[in-house]
């Protein structure tokens, strides 16, 4: 089913919807990432079905706003999220990582061999928060009232760049910029503390001229309130640290760092979506074993 | 009949990372940086027997080069490691100033290289680091073409004093060479002997010019098979030596056919003794997802690709 603004209600659902499509997309595969995606999960719905304003059946509208994601091994839940907008066909999402696909392991954008609503190749991580702001530095010039939004893993502020370009946003008062950092405590090699801490974070974001607000990210009305809120702020760039869990909604990966980049295999796949029972929405396949 | 057996099936990567301990404890000195894909370029390895002398820099590749640039000023002997875009395209201006320019003995050990990194897709295939490491003044660019020379590429790396890039690879591939034979940064192992046409390959396509050497045989085509594991300083003299003796060279290599091992070859054939080349590598083009081996064969990399370049580059000669 492909749906376009749902109401707060129904946004608890599509995010387990959307996670339920990241499980099987990534039980088909047989490769990419779990953890952070499924953690996300929250974000995407609110972002996606209540918060960007943009039209599947026009993506390049010209009054669209704009959605960056910097950190790239998310895009399982991002392809989900778009196909259930409906930018591409549901039946789509099993081709994610295959040859000849349009699912790329790492986005690709529509323009060339990816799939529209991507405006933007990510992968390496670090670049997105610039392109973001050259982006937003654009529309200003345009005085347009379109706003761009990106996402961030936090790991990935390890990056350099990620602060040159917060330095930049906050220098030039990028008022129409919102960064969402997935705070998940997570990355590849441990927990954020243990390989490179980041603390204190806000502070750091502060420092560097920027509107900063925290909030819970797997809190959906919380998370969607939170940008209603920053969506308004004038004079400086905004961030929302969203604190989340990677694999949130799968207990057996929650909290567990070692869930950052492997797929599920059948007896975890199967484990994970009885933990996420069907919707409404109805499920992009359904296996053998479900029928 | 193939003229080499196949002991064994196993990762170069993992290659580095055992070599990587034994020089541990060999030598004091040597210490280790990660960022933070130390598990899957098996830096772990390292990490696990010395936790005081690796470094996890984090996901800072830029920052990681200037670190291992440091710890080379005060003496230790780092070798740092990621993923082969991020250890060369992300930090190359750090490469070009701290290690290069500054004639710094880092190793850098570049894990998941070339496009047989296959899933995850264009933004992790390094098809240009050859390329651009190569030509930085001062660098040794080298590429083993299985675990066993793996391990003894990182032995002898120990000695060098000038800055190194290793480009190495994630998936399983065959065990082929001997970890008795010698090994020397530069100096070219001829492989197998022929009269009619070189291949001069580098990393996993060696394995793929032996296949193709069989093949080609039974049709009575004689194949001289070079494994060109240093890139940078190339072996002039078995470059030349083989265009003299079979007039005819292909170079098959996972990287750009701009810049890489081909391109190396061709300058040496351009300025000594040209012959006609055929170029088995990506063309021109970036990667996809998809499984490594289905992308060998779509990319034209493959030991199908190279049979046919060798037919071609036959029905080139004078
Ligand atoms: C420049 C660059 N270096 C390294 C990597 C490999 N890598 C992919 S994801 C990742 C960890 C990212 O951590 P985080 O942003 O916190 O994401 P999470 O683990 O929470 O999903 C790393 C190191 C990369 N993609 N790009
Ligand atoms: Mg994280």
């Amino acid at each position: 089913m492909n749906v376009d603004q749902l109401s707060i209600q129904e946004l608890p659902e599509i995010a387990r919807q959307l996670r339920r499509d990241v499980i099987k997309m990534l039980m088909i595969s047989n490769s990419g990432h779990s953890g952070g995606p499924l953690g996300a999960a929250d974000i995407f719905s609110a972002l996606y079905f209540n918060i960007l304003k943009i039209d599947a059946k026009n993506p390049t509208w010209k009054e669209r706003d704009f959605f960056f994601l910097s950190a790239g091994h998310y895009c399982p839940i991002w392809y989900a999220s778009l196909a259930r907008k409906g930018y591409i066909p549901l039946t789509e999402l099993s081709t994610l990582r295959k040859i000849n696909s349009r699912l790329q392991g790492h986005p690709a954008p529509g323009h060339t061999h990816g799939i529209p609503g991507v405006e933007l190749a990510s992968g390496s991580l670090g670049q997105g928060l610039s392109v973001a702001v050259g982006c937003a530095l654009g529309l200003r010039l345009d005085k347009s009232e379109r706003r761009v939004y990106v996402f961030l893993g936090d790991g990935e502020l390890n990056e350099g760049q990620v602060w040159e370009s917060a330095m930049t946003a906050g220098h030039h008062k990028v008022d129409n910029l919102i960064a969402i950092v997935d705070r998940n405590n997570c990355q590849i090699d441990g927990k954020t503390d243990d390989v490179k801490g980041l603390n204190p974070l806000a502070d750091k974001w502060k420092a560097f001229n920027w509107n900063v607000v925290e909030c819970d990210g797997n809190d959906i009305e919380k998370f969607r309130a939170t940008l209603k809120q920053v969506q308004s702020f004038k004079g400086k760039p905004s961030v929302v640290i969203a604190n989340t869990k990677m694999g949130k909604g799968v207990s057996f990966m929650e909290d567990d760092y070692k869930w950052h980049g492997v797929p599920p295999n059948d007896e975890q796949g199967k484990k994970a979506l009885s933990e996420l029972p069907k919707t409404k929405f109805n499920d992009f396949i359904e296996f053998d074993w479900e029928k | 009949m193939n003229k080499y057996k196949i002991t064994d099936n196993k990762a170069t990567r993992l290659g580095f990372g055992e070599a990587l301990v034994e020089l541990g404890n060999e030598n004091p000195n040597v210490v280790a940086l990660g960022a933070d894909v130390t598990g899957s370029v098996k830096t772990d390895l390292f990490k696990k027997a010395f936790p005081d002398r690796f470094f996890n820099i984090g996901i800072s590749e830029q920052d990681m080069i200037g670190v291992a640039a440091g710890l080379a000023i005060a003496g230790k002997i780092p070798f740092v490691s990621a993923y082969g875009e991020f250890a060369s395209g992300r930090p190359f201006d750090q490469i070009r100033q701290s290690l290069a320019y500054s004639e710094l003995p880092v190793k850098i050990c570049a894990s998941h290289c070339g496009i047989t990194v296959g899933p995850d897709g264009a933004t992790h295939q390094s098809l240009e680091d050859m390329a651009i490491m190569r030509a930085l003044p001062h660098m040794v660019v080298a590429s083993p073409c299985d675990y066993n020379q793996t391990k003894k590429m990182i032995k002898a790396s120990l000695n060098l004093k000038q800055p190194l890039y290793m480009r190495y690879f994630r998936d399983n591939s065959p065990v082929f060479t001997n970890s008795e034979d010698a090994f020397q940064f530069g100096k070219a192992d001829t492989l197998i002997d022929g009269k009619d046409i070189t291949i001069i390959a580098c990393g996993l396509q060696v394995w793929e010019a032996i296949l193709a050497e069989e093949i080609l045989s039974n049709e009575g085509i004689s194949v001289r098979v070079i494994n060109m594991h240093t890139i940078k300083p190339i072996d002039v003299e078995a470059i030349v030596k083989s265009a003299k003796e079979t007039g005819a060279i292909v170079t098959a290599e996972d990287h750009q056919k701009h810049g890489g091992l081909g391109g190396a070859v061709a300058e040496i054939l351009a300025q000594y003794y040209p012959v006609p080349q055929e170029f088995v590598a990506i063309n021109d083009t970036f990667g996809e997802s998809g499984v490594g081996t289905e992308l060998m064969k779509k990319y034209g990399i493959d030991k199908d690709a190279i049979v046919k370049a060798v037919r071609k580059v036959i029905s080139r000669k004078k």
